[in-house]
């Protein structure tokens, strides 16, 4: 089939063979490339970047279906609308498509022409990338700031540097801080968590600002944590907050599946945690927070950002020794900025986003340590 | 004496098309090719002209550089071509065999000096079996090396197995051995999996290691970083277990004697197998090779394509026969399950299925794409180096780098399970071998 859509029109000599890149993504989408190896070994593993990147996908799946439902179930519950589940769902469901209609085609339209600028084959890197952000930012976010914020990140953060595998920082966060900083009063404060927008019940009716538990226990303690949501609420997601992030069960399943599949480093994940839990635990101990130190792993964007952020390959350490001390700093810094930061109490993004720009010192201490190590193991041989 | 070495890293590819231990037939070549090409490192000079007459171990070639490097016929015969590809490149010579097999006496007598061993090998045309690392290059005459290595076992997919192909040959080995100890002291290596049974374990002279692991676990290159890392301005040199016994047949009869056992492998083999049959065979000669499949001279790693026309390369004794993948699967990345396709990766499932052997072909399942997953290249390499690090050096071509992070203990050869796991379909081994290439020019 695409073989008859292909013809020498787009091929080399052909009028339209500059769209190649273009019509390439589409036929490579549909069929593996009759390429054959030219050099090097003559067989190769199955396991192609598409087929990567998709296996992230899948995993972020139960995180969006639990975010989506989790949408009407907030709009539900604070403006008493008293809708039943499935309702709730396809609330979700509607407000979030746009979100993922803006992200994807902003993005690819991007990613499509600058591959278009450079001759080459399109990369699948977005398609992580652009199902990352709808799950980060608010519900409501307007969508010409979620285009600028995802054109933003695409231009300046990853195809300046060459595209997918060359970029420093992970882009669904710099879209995310994009927002943050350009836009903070849709980004951020107690009324921007839950929808209203698209409920006719609601036309005309201010948001009622509902807090997220972060939020909450910065301000009044665990006391008042306490009084609105239960350890469990939290753990199982049923709180407000960006619409990936809430539902620890529903990361768990994603976690586990990118550990399996080998597409993620459990040890970055597992490094953060015990990041988080030790700064938390120690904040405990100096009396910043009351929060005992596995609270700081339910709220907020923690795990979510320990799980599909932090372990992003290309941004995250190299070296199985940086993953570590990788991990665990993203951790650790995010909890700080949490504990010790009187203005902000979501510390993930930032906490990530330093940490990239850190990664490539880290590898760099890591390698040199080992080459030196061999160097003196040389003198005493 | 001996060491182990136990290593944990590595794959085993599972290509269907083994060779079974039987030797299906003895080729008596019409024609067989010299090759300037097999040498890395040779800028030869012709020896001969078109109807010389040659005996088996008669010159036909010699190194520019260095003249006493002899490079010689298998066979006796008259030379029946010279063939030449671009800007006049030697590329073969034809020795049309006579039949006769005569062949040079060189005296049978086991050298007493490391000069006098050295000399034989120049003379008997099998200073080209000997390769020098750093760079995996023809092994220098006026060097000496730290040591010499040989790994008596290939665990690469569908390899030869040299306890079949070399059976009856220890006092050969052992005469070989005894040559090289000469030069350098003799490290041997032997798989642990046949430790007890291994014709190997007998050879004396030589450091024996017994080693174990997954590929590339048998590559000397791997074995040598565990045992003794080549550091800057150390040399050492390797050998095939193939090509030592031929040094000691020479050693013991005066005679030389390339004859080998070559294993017939691959899916795509009508008939898998051993063939009796001299380096510069026909391919014709030793299998049929149906359509639109590729002949690899070695393994599906590190093999060189030989194509139906082309002729058995000195050092191969290995001939593996896959499809060329020119099919294009429909949504190959996106099926949950491929059953025809490996992947050493989870995120298919060739795991629940772990002794299955597969039809693999040519195709190479993707597109480039820049470097992201890398973990699974440290996966496949049992060293103690860092491979991205060393790729991305061999890429900006950063000389010092290069050589920290262990330029001089690779070759492309020890990284070929890179090519393969690599999701950015990335050319590991033509990258290594860049940068060898460009540590060979700056450091000269």
């Amino acid at each position: 089939m695409a073989d008859e859509k292909k013809p020498g029109l787009f091929n080399k000599g052909g009028k339209l063979y500059w769209l190649h890149s273009s019509i390439d993504a589409f036929d490579t989408f549909l069929r593996v490339p009759g390429t054959v190896t030219a050099k090097g070994a003559h067989v190769r593993d199955g396991i192609d970047l598409k087929r990567v990147m998709i296996m992230v996908v899948i995993a972020l799946v139960p995180a969006a279906l639990f975010g989506m439902y989790n949408v009407g179930l907030q709009t539900s519950t604070l403006y008493n609308l008293e809708w039943g589940f499935w309702h709730m769902f396809f609330y979700g469901l509607l407000r979030m498509l746009p979100l993922f209609v803006v992200s994807y085609v902003v993005g690819l339209a991007i990613e499509f022409g600058s591959a278009q600028i450079r001759g080459e084959e399109v990369n699948e890197g977005y398609l992580v990338t652009g199902f990352l952000i709808p799950l980060i930012v608010p519900v409501d976010v307007p969508l010409w700031m979620l285009a600028l914020a995802v054109a933003f990140s695409v231009i300046f953060v990853k195809e300046v540097f060459g595209g997918t595998g060359m970029n420093i920082w992970n882009p669904a966060l710099v879209a995310r801080a994009f927002l943050f900083f350009s836009y903070p009063s849709s980004m951020s404060g107690s009324s921007v968590w839950v929808s209203k927008t698209w409920v006719p019940e609601l036309k005309g009716i201010d948001a009622i600002s509902s807090a997220t538990p972060l939020a909450i226990a910065h301000d009044g303690g665990l006391q008042a944590l306490d009084a609105q949501y239960s350890f469990m609420d939290m753990f199982w997601g049923f709180i407000p907050g960006s619409t990936g992030e809430t539902c620890v069960v529903a990361i768990l399943i994603g976690a586990f599946l990118l550990i399996w599949t080998g597409v993620a480093s459990w040890k970055i994940m597992v490094s953060s945690v015990a990041g988080g839990l030790l700064i938390g635990w120690l904040g405990q101990l100096a009396g910043a927070t009351e929060l005992p130190c596995y609270y700081q792993l339910v709220m907020g964007g923690f795990l979510f950002g320990s799980v599909f952020m932090a372990t992003d390959p290309v941004t995250a350490a190299q070296t199985e020794t940086g993953k570590w001390i990788y991990g665990f700093l993203v951790g650790a810094l995010a909890v700080v900025v949490r504990l010790w930061n009187p203005g902000y109490m979501e510390g993930m993004m930032l906490a990530i986003l330093f940490m990239n720009t850190m990664a490539p010192l880290i590898d760099h201490c890591v390698v040199s340590v080992h080459t030196g190590r061999r160097a003196k193991k040389a003198l005493t041989a | 004496m001996s060491n182990n070495l136990a290593l944990k890293k590595g794959l085993d590819i599972p290509v269907k098309g083994a060779a079974a231990r039987e030797v299906i037939k003895t080729v008596v070549p019409d024609v067989v090719a010299v090759k300037p090409t097999d040498y890395k490192g040779l800028v030869p000079r012709l020896l001969v002209k078109e109807g010389d007459h040659v005996l088996a171990g008669s010159p036909v070639m010699a190194d520019k550089m260095r003249p006493e490097i002899l490079f010689t016929s298998p066979v006796s015969g008259t030379v029946s071509a010279i063939v030449r590809g671009e800007k006049r490149k030697l590329l073969a010579v034809l020795v049309k065999a006579d039949g006769k097999q005569e062949a040079v006496d060189f005296g049978a007598k086991a050298p007493e000096t490391a000069a006098d061993a050295k000399q034989l090998l120049l003379n008997a045309g099998l200073w080209g079996a000997l390769i020098q690392r750093p760079y995996g290059i023809m092994a220098q005459p006026d060097v000496t090396p730290k040591a010499i290595f040989v790994s008596s076992f290939n665990t690469a997919p569908l390899a030869a197995d040299t306890d079949f192909t070399l059976d009856g040959e220890l006092l050969d080995i052992q005469a070989g051995v005894n040559l090289l100890a000469k030069i350098a002291p003799v490290h041997l290596s032997i798989n642990k999996a046949v430790e007890a049974s291994t014709l190997f374990h007998k050879v004396e002279g030589a450091v024996l290691h017994v080693v174990s692991g997954k590929h590339p676990a048998g590559n000397v290159g791997v074995q040598i970083s565990h045992i003794a890392p080549i550091q800057k301005g150390e040399t050492v040199w390797t050998v095939s277990p193939v090509l030592l016994a031929a040094i000691g047949h020479v050693v013991n009869t005066g005679k030389l004697n390339l004859c080998r056992k070559v294993a017939v492998t691959g899916p795509a083999a009508e008939k898998t197998g051993y063939v009796v049959a001299l380096p510069g065979t026909p391919v014709k000669d030793l299998t049929s090779v149906p359509e639109n499949v590729r002949v690899i001279g070695g393994d599906v790693l590190t093999g060189e394509t030989l194509g139906a026309d082309g002729y058995l390369g000195f050092f191969q004794d290995q001939v593996t026969l896959i499809r060329e993948g020119y099919e294009r699967e429909w949504f190959g990345w996106a099926k949950p399950i491929r059953t025809k396709v490996h992947s050493s990766s989870w995120a298919y499932f060739s795991w629940l299925t772990p002794k299955k052997k597969y039809n693999m072909d040519t195709n190479l399942h993707g597109g480039p794409r820049a470097f992201v997953e890398t973990k699974c290249f440290e996966d496949v390499t049992p060293m103690d180096i860092f491979p991205i690090y060393l790729i991305k050096a061999c890429l900006a071509g950063d000389i010092e780098k290069m050589e920290k992070f262990g330029i001089y203990e690779v070759l492309p050869e020890d990284l070929a399970l890179c090519d393969y796991v690599d999701p950015s379909k990335n050319e590991i081994q033509a990258i290594i071998q860049k940068g060898i290439d460009l540590m060979i020019k700056e450091m000269a």
